[in-house]
């Protein structure tokens, strides 16, 4: 029964989307202004019963049905209740059951709690919105249905991939999802705006909260994902250029882009039409990003389906929206008016300086991720990994991070050269003669993350001048939001640069009783003894570490054997010290008793992800902070007739 | 500057901006990307030694041995072809890695013959057959010899 409620739900969703579009498209036309009152309501409406298709599934899993196909693929009825939870986006249905729920919930909120925005620009955000949700019901109601019966139901379920049975699980996918998902409202005001030629300074403050709210969590969700890859997969790295990675990291890096140029739109009235191609980049990124992840064309623990036909469809969906919406932007922009002028040297110039280096990293990170796949397809093998992607980008997000200090240091419109140098000359000093010392204490360091060590203590300094000789009581909430945001960029960049220039690895075959040293610790083997969890069984290595004279701490890395599917995987040990983790995984046994263990010591890796979340929480600051202004200074509206 | 102007300005740097990011993949992917090599290819074509590559096959049953420090290994990688390549890894293999399985591995020739990888790719699903194997027509099924 719930499983049939819940597609029906799904097709009610989809059709009051579909009359969302007709609707909303209808009220544009002049004359039909009373019909629109009525779009808000069948918005909020789909919404509401996609939400409730999800919460169906939801319940499916929790309750292990197995008499629905997908509960009987991906669970298993002895599985903790968080994975049966977690578990009903932890497969290819379930996921685009969520991806399109994000969709109409976005979609909702903008219906309502969006007051700024001119009434008919509204009513056409709401139409493109449901554009895009029309493509994606479609796509599950025809190609990936979630709630499919399975007849005759079987005994048990298969069990979900046991590297998923993890608490990030629960975190990861649906943080990103908002994030992911949550760009299409800038792509729909985007539209919505060419429609109605309403791109300007009012339209651009109503969609920057929107593009902040996405972007926040689409950062939350990378630093999660960043993390979770980290310490499941056991091999010590954090970012990996897997092509999954850089497809949640394009839409970031559009989106960021895309935050700084709606500013210079909202403040000073400039790059209009920039802002909307970015908005639409943006988005079609996170399209992109869905058909790499989701179309089976690439082999990762992402890729879930590998049904060449669903591959198909969302690439002809992927293909009409963004075709569609390049062709809306050419018919129309030259209706959108050129912005206001600014110097050469002015916060504006900073900004475009930002947004071109991003758009560069962009460029690479899109033909470093896609080229392989077309080679691929003209039959010629290559791969292309790290090392291009760090030499390619590294250099130009170096640069990105010196300039970011720039940008709030410049006045609108123009300033003087010699000020700024004024300004720059504390962050500067301090960045070389940290060089400086790096150089001379740790001869050695490639130059990468030589510079990054460099940069990242100066970058840090500059990212506070917005509070220098400011009233701090007084200085607005968003100033503090980026502040702290592009401190955190700092703190993560020091945190790769270190973890690149000073990681220690050890790889040693060892027996129980014997020492290893690793970095500066002192590690006994003492043991490797069988445990056993709820669904798996292990031989876990018992192993005592200190630093010199410092209390011992203990280190239980697995070998881990799950029962449904039997899949071995590794779990790692991680011991987090105040400057740095010590990461400890454990490999094969030997007949002569060994154990293979690899040990990390990683001095402050974990300002990565602590930076990642500073980066975060200023954007969350940046948001309430421009909210509540905006009710501070709102002319008084008419209410909605 | 009027306005106009301005946004030619504008455009101009963007494509700027988009050229040099052309420019500066395709050069950097010249040097760094690395090819794909199964042992037949090898055997075809003779050593690639002037640049990392990948290589990938089928890890033949009973190749798989394990050198006396207890971490390093070699193993050979087979096709469907009688060709094979030596390969030899230092360090943790991936849980799924066994004789029998596909496998792809990250490293450089050695004058010898003989691959060192720095890297075996892990892959999670016991049923895993690497996509550029699958693409020449290769099957689980032909590799367990």
């Amino acid at each position: 029964m719930i499983a049939e409620a819940g597609l029906a739900l799904l097709w009610l969703a989809a059709s009051l989307s579909l009359l969302q579009l007709v609707l909303g498209a209808a009220a544009l036309r002049p004359g039909n202004e009373p019909m629109v009152g009525i779009v808000r309501p069948v918005a909020i409406a789909q919404g509401l019963l996609v939400g409730l298709s999800f919460l169906a599934l939801i319940w499916l899993f929790l309750r292990t049905d197995l008499s629905v196909k997908l509960v009987a693929a991906n669970s298993h009825s002895l599985k903790p209740w968080l994975y049966k939870f977690a578990g009903a986006w932890g497969n290819h249905e379930g996921s685009m059951l969520l991806w399109v729920t994000v969709l109409a919930v976005a979609g909702a909120g903008v219906a309502l709690f969006e007051k700024r925005l001119r009434q008919d620009t509204l009513i056409a955000t709401l139409a493109a919105q449901a554009v895009i949700g029309l493509g994606f019901y479609a796509y599950i109601l025809f190609a990936s249905n979630p709630f499919e019966r399975l007849f005759p139901v079987p005994v048990e379920g298969n069990g979900l991939n046991p590297l998923l049975q993890d608490p990030g699980l629960a975190f990861h996918p649906p943080t990103l999802y908002f994030g992911y998902v949550g760009i299409s409202i800038a792509f729909s005001f985007a539209v919505g705006a060419l429609v109605t030629r309403d791109v300007g300074p009012a339209f651009a403050r109503a969609m920057r909260p929107w593009v902040l709210g996405a972007w926040i969590f689409l950062t939350l969700g990378i630093t999660a994902g960043s993390y979770w890859a980290y310490y499941e997969l056991g091999w010590g790295g954090w970012w990996f250029w897997d092509p999954v990675e850089n497809a949640s990291l394009m839409p970031w890096l559009a989106a960021t882009a895309l935050l700084h140029s709606v500013t210079v739109l909202a403040t000073r009235a400039g790059l209009r039409a920039w802002t909307i191609m970015l908005a639409v980049v943006a988005f079609s990124m996170s399209m992109i990003g869905t058909f790499l992840v989701r179309s089976g064309i690439l082999t990762s623990v992402h890729a879930f389906a590998v049904d060449p036909l669903r591959g198909a469809f969302i690439l002809a969906l992927l293909t009409f929206y963004i075709g569609g919406a390049l062709t809306l932007f050419g018919l129309r922009v030259r209706h959108v008016k050129e912005g206001s002028t600014f110097e050469l040297v002015s916060r504006e110039a900073s900004l475009v300086l930002n947004n071109l280096l991003l758009s560069v990293i962009l460029g690479l990170v899109f033909i470093g991720t896609l080229y392989p796949l077309i080679t691929q397809a003209l039959g010629r093998e290559i791969s292309v990994g790290p090392p291009y992607f760090n030499s390619a980008i590294g250099p130009i997000a170096l640069a990105l991070a010196a300039i970011m200090t720039l940008g709030p240091m410049l006045r609108w419109r123009r300033d003087e050269l010699r000020a700024l140098s004024a300004r720059i000359a504390a962050p500067a000093l301090l960045s070389a003669a940290v060089l400086l010392v790096v150089v001379l204490l740790a001869p050695g360091i490639s130059w990468l993350p030589l510079l990054g060590l460099a940069v990242a203590p100066g970058v840090a300094v500059a990212s506070l001048a917005p509070l220098w000789g400011r009233k701090l009581r007084r200085t607005p909430l968003f100033t503090y939001g980026m502040v702290i945001a592009h401190l955190g960029i700092a703190v993560a960049l020091a945190g790769m640069a270190a973890d690149s220039a000073f990681t220690q690895e050890t790889l040693v075959a060892a027996s129980p009783g014997q020492m290893i040293a690793a970095g500066p610790f002192n590690i006994r083997f003492v043991s490797a003894e069988p445990v056993a969890g709820p669904n798996w069984t292990a031989i876990e290595a018992r192993l005592e570490a200190r630093r010199g004279e410092g209390a011992p701490f203990p280190l239980t890395p697995q070998a881990r054997l799950f029962d449904s599917p039997p899949t071995p995987t590794s779990e790692t040990s991680i011991q987090t010290l105040w400057d740095g983790q010590l990461y400890a995984a454990i490999g094969d046994g030997d007949d002569q008793g060994r154990w293979q263990l690899r040990i990390w010591w990683k001095p402050f890796v974990t300002l990565i992800w602590a930076g990642g979340a500073l980066v975060a929480l200023g954007g969350f600051l940046a948001l309430i902070g421009r909210l509540r202004r905006e009710r501070r200074h709102r002319p008084e509206r008419e209410a909605w007739a | 500057m009027k306005p106009k102007n301005q946004r030619l300005v504008l455009l101009a740097l963007a494509g700027v901006a988009v050229v040099g990011a052309v420019i500066l993949a395709m050069s950097a992917m010249r040097d760094q990307a690395s090819f794909f090599y199964a042992p037949a290819d090898v055997a075809r074509q003779g050593l690639p030694l002037d640049r990392g590559v990948r290589i990938g096959g089928m890890v033949r049953r009973g190749s798989l041995h394990r050198h006396p420090d207890g971490v390093t290994i070699d193993f050979l990688v087979g096709d469907e072809t009688p060709a094979t390549i030596r390969v030899t890894y230092r360090g943790i293999t991936p849980d799924l890695f066994r004789e029998g399985s596909g496998v792809i591995a990250e490293g450089r020739f050695r004058p010898d013959g003989a691959f060192t990888a720095s890297e075996i790719l892990a892959k999670h699903d016991e049923n895993y057959m690497p996509p550029e194997l699958t693409r020449r027509g290769m099957h689980k099924t032909d590799a367990v010899h």
